[in-house]
């Protein structure tokens, strides 16, 4: 089932609801203004509207220099270019120097799509995780992005927002309710837990209604917001399930695997499989190639929960 | 400007080299060269043409003054001291475990410091958002941002000159530390940043070439930069790496960052044994 709305009319819808009531939010791009489709906010509020072209380190640091003035700079680009490409200014300027600036990287993973290898993140959430108190989120649909949107922007601190532009598969119902922290439980299980973000969520129900048919209830958790990672929920599933498949559109190091990882070795040490891409660069493909490619399809997510459930 | 206005703000800027010497000398260990070489900059402003108040160091409408060149964080210190935004005391923790005085300028640390820096191109940039909030809010607060010569050699400065020129920003000006040394040799002989007025220029700025160590010419020159309304100003000061401190100059490159004996900073502060 596809929603009505992309994401990035989502992203300016809420923008704009926000901008409203919120005079210090400003919007600023680098020449992606008609790919992330925040032309209407520029319509709207033209004053609240920077574009400083093709400089992503400088886009950066003016978001910093403005949010030392008070304002709520969103700023965004493709997820390489809006993270590895400027990351020592987000490091220094925007979470060393504490200021309240929100990244928006789109495109995650193979997503890119046609883009290819310049344009594929599967770091970005890593070396943002990275970053002591930047908080790290991949909303799944339009429904959670709707809903986490003035939750971002009222929370004081730098926020990575990682999001697809176009539709996605809608999970949720429109006006579902999220806690930007926490993680949701989409389906109750007992055999295994399957951790997913991202596109990988839609696939980790197809595997878990495979593994149904077999006699086999796999728990299915969205873990959207990668830092600071909801423990409490993590340990719990697991703490019942005893095995975990983590599933994400991201490189294998440091990301959704390394993070649930850290949570169950301080915590509630069970064997845990990993669908991720296996340290590699990305590729020029459609979705349908890439997932193979890079073994992100719902039968790897099933294949890896046998796999750990054999090694409880 | 008359006399009296000079001789007050040349002993102020005396007064800020010896803070400046006292702090990295009781530490033994700084970046003193080009830390002496924008003393007489920071003189001007503290002293005559920022709007600033060290009882209100978070006001709004303030001007900002950016240290881009965040190794010169101790003659920022020194300034800021000198006007009372902290106890001069303070001085004495200059690097030291849990200091609010880092090495490299710490918004969050130290009072009066308007934007951490030290990973040299950023604090430009930051600059530059600074005057788009002064825009956009209809203030009429001024920034001014302190970049080295050597620092100019990194792409970033040149993304913020080009979008400053371009967006004509008149709040803004930018000061250059010319004092043409950086840690491995002279600017020059590794990769000059010259003709930087005229390289402002092509980017749509205002350029005005000064003595970055005569007050009258930076007094002249920072009034004309308010005076401008269709340009943002680059004002670059010609200057010498350790002026003020003949010890620190005849280092040459080495003045960059080198070691003070308690003798020296002693004599130069006039203190005796505390």
């Amino acid at each position: 089932m596809q929603d009505l709305k992309e994401l990035r009319e989502i992203y300016c819808d809420s923008l704009l609801q926000m901008a409203e009531t919120n005079k210090n939010i400003v919007v600023v791009e680098a020449d992606l203004t008609n790919c992330i489709k925040t032309g209407r906010f520029k319509a709207a509020y033209p004053d609240r509207f920077i574009n400083v072209g093709i400089a992503e380190a400088n886009m950066i640091g003016i978001c910093a220099g403005l949010s030392t003035c008070g304002k709520v700079p969103f700023c965004s680009s493709f997820a390489p270019f809006a993270t590895r490409r400027c990351y020592d200014q987000i490091f220094i300027s925007v979470a060393y120097s504490r200021q309240n600036v929100k990244i928006v990287g789109t495109d995650p993973g193979i997503t890119a799509e046609l883009n290819g290898g310049t344009h594929m993140p599967f770091e970005d959430m890593g070396i943002m995780r990275n970053i002591p108190n930047m908080v790290c989120i991949e909303p799944t649909d339009a429904a959670m992005l709707k809903s986490l949107m003035p939750q971002i922007a009222a929370y004081k601190g730098p926020v990575y927002l990682r999001i697809m532009r176009k539709k996605c598969e809608q999970i949720y119902g429109d006006g579902a309710q999220f806690d930007m922290f926490r993680a949701f439980t989409l389906r109750e299980g007992s055999d295994v837990t399957i951790f997913a973000s991202g596109i990988m969520v839609s696939r980790a129900l197809e595997a878990a209604d495979k593994l149904k048919n077999e006699g086999i209830y796999a728990e299915v958790v969205n873990v959207y917001c990668w830092k600071p990672i909801d423990v409490e929920t993590i340990v719990k599933s697991v703490s019942k399930t005893k095995c975990c498949v983590v599933a994400e559109n991201h490189n294998v190091h440091n990301g959704l695997f390394g993070a649930v990882s850290e949570v169950l070795a301080a915590n509630r040490p069970v064997p845990a499989e990993s669908v991720s891409v296996k340290d590699l660069f990305g590729e020029v493909g459609k979705i349908p190639y890439l997932e193979e490619r890079f073994a992100l399809r719902s039968n790897d997510i099933y294949d890896a929960a046998k796999k750990v459930i054999a090694r409880k | 400007m008359d006399k009296q206005k000079l001789d007050f703000l040349n002993a102020k800027s005396d007064e800020i080299r010896k803070i400046l010497i006292e702090m990295i000398g009781r530490l033994g260990v700084g970046h003193v060269g080009g830390s002496l070489s924008v003393v007489d900059l920071l003189t001007v402003l503290y002293y005559d043409l920022a709007k600033v108040d060290p009882r209100n160091p978070a006001d709004p409408d303030r001007d900002r003054i950016v240290m881009s060149k965040g190794h010169a964080g101790p003659a920022l210190y020194a300034a800021l001291a000198s006007k009372g935004y902290f106890p001069m005391d303070e001085i004495k923790t200059l690097n030291r475990p849990g200091t609010n005085l880092p090495s490299h300028c710490d918004m969050n640390k130290t009072i009066g410091v308007d934007m951490t820096a030290g990973s040299l191109g950023q604090g430009i940039s930051a600059a530059v958002g600074m005057a788009l909030a002064g825009k956009m809010d209809k203030k009429d607060y001024r920034v001014y941002a302190i970049i080295g010569d050597g620092e100019s050699q990194e792409g970033q400065v040149w993304e913020a000159l080009m979008f400053a020129g371009n967006k004509k920003l008149n709040n803004l000006t930018v000061f250059l530390d010319n004092n043409r040394m950086q840690i491995d040799d002279y600017v020059d002989n590794i990769n000059s940043v010259e003709p930087f007025d005229k390289k402002c220029e092509a980017f749509n700025m205002q350029a005005i070439r000064v003595n970055g160590h005569d007050k009258e010419a930076l007094e002249k020159a920072i009034l004309k930069a308010q005076k401008t309304k269709d340009k943002c100003t680059c004002i670059v000061m010609d200057t010498i790496k350790g002026y003020g401190v003949p010890w620190a100059v005849s280092k040459g490159v080495g003045s960059h960052s080198f070691t003070i004996s308690e003798k020296e900073w002693r004599e130069f502060c006039n203190k005796e044994a505390d």
